[in-house]
């Protein structure tokens, strides 16, 4: 039998296979569904400093192989998240990532202080790449320079694994990618969503909205993993890949073009139970081709 | 909330009701867990290139005796088109029960049952087990003409029916909302279920004269489970997800009066 675990900074995870923010809630809405204690980790919706409404209706554009969403961070904000959904969750049998989001560098910093006191929280998401609200997120994920003053102020006050979830919405991820490295990152997260639009022709207006919105699901697997290839050449901190997995055979992929661990979006939405499965297919794989370990397909694509 | 299970049904049968209503029966190999009526499944479509999510579909009839779910479902787009063309034998993959449901009436009261288009379909399972309780069913059901009226042998069994059509072909001409049994019926409670402008305009029916009223909501999906946060509503407590705090909401939670 095949080791699975990998370690992302000091994070240890028994298996490759993460839960993606936004897309699984805080974990208790897919409790009937999914046996925590099989997969890696759940990264839980992200959070800000303050209450954010989100953005008005509709939030939501399907597409043939994927879909748009608005949703703009929803959440209750993080002093809610300490008092109420922290004691609910920080005892499931599996790391527990928060993913915090931020309108400024100190609101950043003030969300990631707070988390530091939480001991069941052993890693924080930071998202520099929500393309769906004006003022926060993908801001900062869109420029080298601005990218690295977040992760540095924030990497001061976080004791814990710092993950930075990158933007595909950039001429060149890959030197993004090193910045945050070069500004303590302990790894990186890639891809968010792709920024996309909708429209009816009927009524000849803008389906979301917000006009434009962030795609995900299968038709963004391909630029996600070449987003992968591209960092793993330039940096030297482990990657979670992410874009578009629907099954195991995705998720290899992913982690031969340089993913350590992998995060299940929106193909929890198609198969609630689909990350288990995930992380069972991930371990046949690697029995069946004869890998002792994950590791060994690591970036191991073959040109 | 009951538990939450994702199932594959046997497709037992596949009535075309009409032009563009079908009726799915189908059948689970096991014990069917507790069902509300007002809640729903998310039913994954197969063999569509071009629909990628799950179609939240409301459970139409439940006959616990034979594990048999029914759902009523109005083609609207390529989703439902494909599962129109399901045939017995045919497998379904289904998510749930999800959502809330109605809140019951208890017994010696009056229910007024008010649907519009596909939004019928809920209020079967809902009539049938007020009807269990016994309370004295009515139902107002709005169709556009006689072309689009299914068979309402089932909901007969379950209460007294009051029919109108926009053309008048049956039952009184006009909309639900004009129809004479809204002032000669005592009304306990109401239950909505059909096009926003329709559950709107009963909603200031029943303000008016201080029925309780709740509406069953219908938005596009993603998750169903509560977690994607795409499917909201405005309420007086801000946004709340539709797939998880409702469908059904009583209308004094909702914005519309405001």
């Amino acid at each position: 039998m095949a080791e699975v675990n990998v370690k992302i900074g000091d994070l240890s995870l028994r298996n490759p296979v993460l839960t993606a923010s936004g897309t699984f809630g805080y974990g208790t809405e897919f409790e009937d569904f999914v046996d925590f204690s099989r997969i890696g980790g759940i990264i839980v919706k992200g959070t800000t400093l303050l209450k954010r409404e989100g953005n008005p209706c509709p939030r939501l554009a399907e597409t043939p192989s994927g879909m748009l969403n608005a949703v703009g961070l929803q959440n209750k904000g993080i002093d809610y998240f300490i008092e109420h959904i922290y004691p609910e969750i920080k005892d499931y049998n599996t790391n527990v990532i928060i993913n915090v989001s931020g309108a400024s560098v100190e609101d950043y910093v003030k969300t990631v202080e707070k988390i530091s006191d939480l001991d069941k929280i052993p890693a924080i998401e930071l998202n520099i790449s929500c393309p769906n609200v004006k003022e926060g997120g993908m801001a900062f994920g869109t420029s080298c320079e601005s990218a690295s003053s977040v992760v540095s102020a924030v990497r001061k006050v976080c004791n814990k694994t710092l993950i930075v979830k990158l933007s595909p919405n950039v001429t060149d991820i890959a030197s993004i990618a090193k910045s945050v490295e070069d500004a303590g990152a302990d790894a990186v997260s890639l891809i968010n969503t792709i920024m996309g639009m909708a429209i009816n022709a009927e009524t000849r207006k803008p389906v979301l909205s917000t006009i434009t919105g962030g795609l995900s699901g299968p038709c963004v697997k391909p630029i996600a993993l070449r987003m992968v290839w591209q960092v793993f050449k330039v940096v030297n901190i482990p990657i979670i890949g992410l874009g578009g997995i629907m099954n195991a055979n995705d998720a290899i992929e992913f982690m031969l073009a340089g993913a350590s661990a992998v995060e299940i979006g929106t193909a929890n939405f198609i198969d609630p139970t689909i990350s288990v499965q995930i992380a069972e297919g991930i371990e046949s794989y690697l029995n069946k081709h004869n890998f002792i370990s994950v590791t060994q397909i690591i970036g191991k694509l073959e040109i | 909330m009951p538990k939450k299970f994702v199932s594959d049904f046997k497709v037992v049968s596949n009535d075309k009701l009409n032009e563009s209503y079908f009726r799915l029966r189908i059948a689970y190999n096991g014990e069917l867990p507790i069902i509300l009526p007002g809640q729903f499944a998310e039913i994954r479509v197969d063999g569509s290139s071009t629909t990628f999510l799950r179609r939240p579909i409301s459970i139409h009839d439940v006959n616990i005796d034979k594990n048999e779910i029914d759902l009523l479902i109005n083609i609207v787009g390529d989703g439902t088109q494909t599962l129109s063309r399901l045939k017995s034998g045919d497998l379904l993959n289904m998510v749930y029960p999800l959502g809330n449901g109605f809140n019951l009436l208890s017994k010696d009261s009056s229910a007024l049952l008010v649907g519009g288009g596909v939004g019928i379909a809920p209020l079967l399972y809902l009539g049938r087990k007020l009807k269990q309780k016994g309370v004295d069913v009515n139902y107002l059901l709005g169709f556009k003409s006689t072309k689009e009226i299914i068979a309402l042998d089932d909901y007969n069994s379950c209460g007294n029916v009051f029919i109108t059509t926009e053309d008048g072909s049956i039952g009184e001409k006009g909309f639900v909302t004009a129809h004479s049994i809204l002032y000669n019926l005592p009304i306990d409670k109401m239950y909505v279920c059909g096009p926003t402008p329709m559950m709107k305009a009963m909603a200031v029916f029943a303000s008016k004269n201080n029925i309780d009223c709740e509406v069953s909501l219908e938005t596009k999906m993603a998750c169903g489970v509560g977690a994607c946060l795409c499917c909201i509503t405005e309420t007086n407590e801000g946004h709340k997800c539709v797939c998880t705090d409702g469908p059904v909401f009583n209308i004094k939670d909702l914005t519309w009066q405001k």
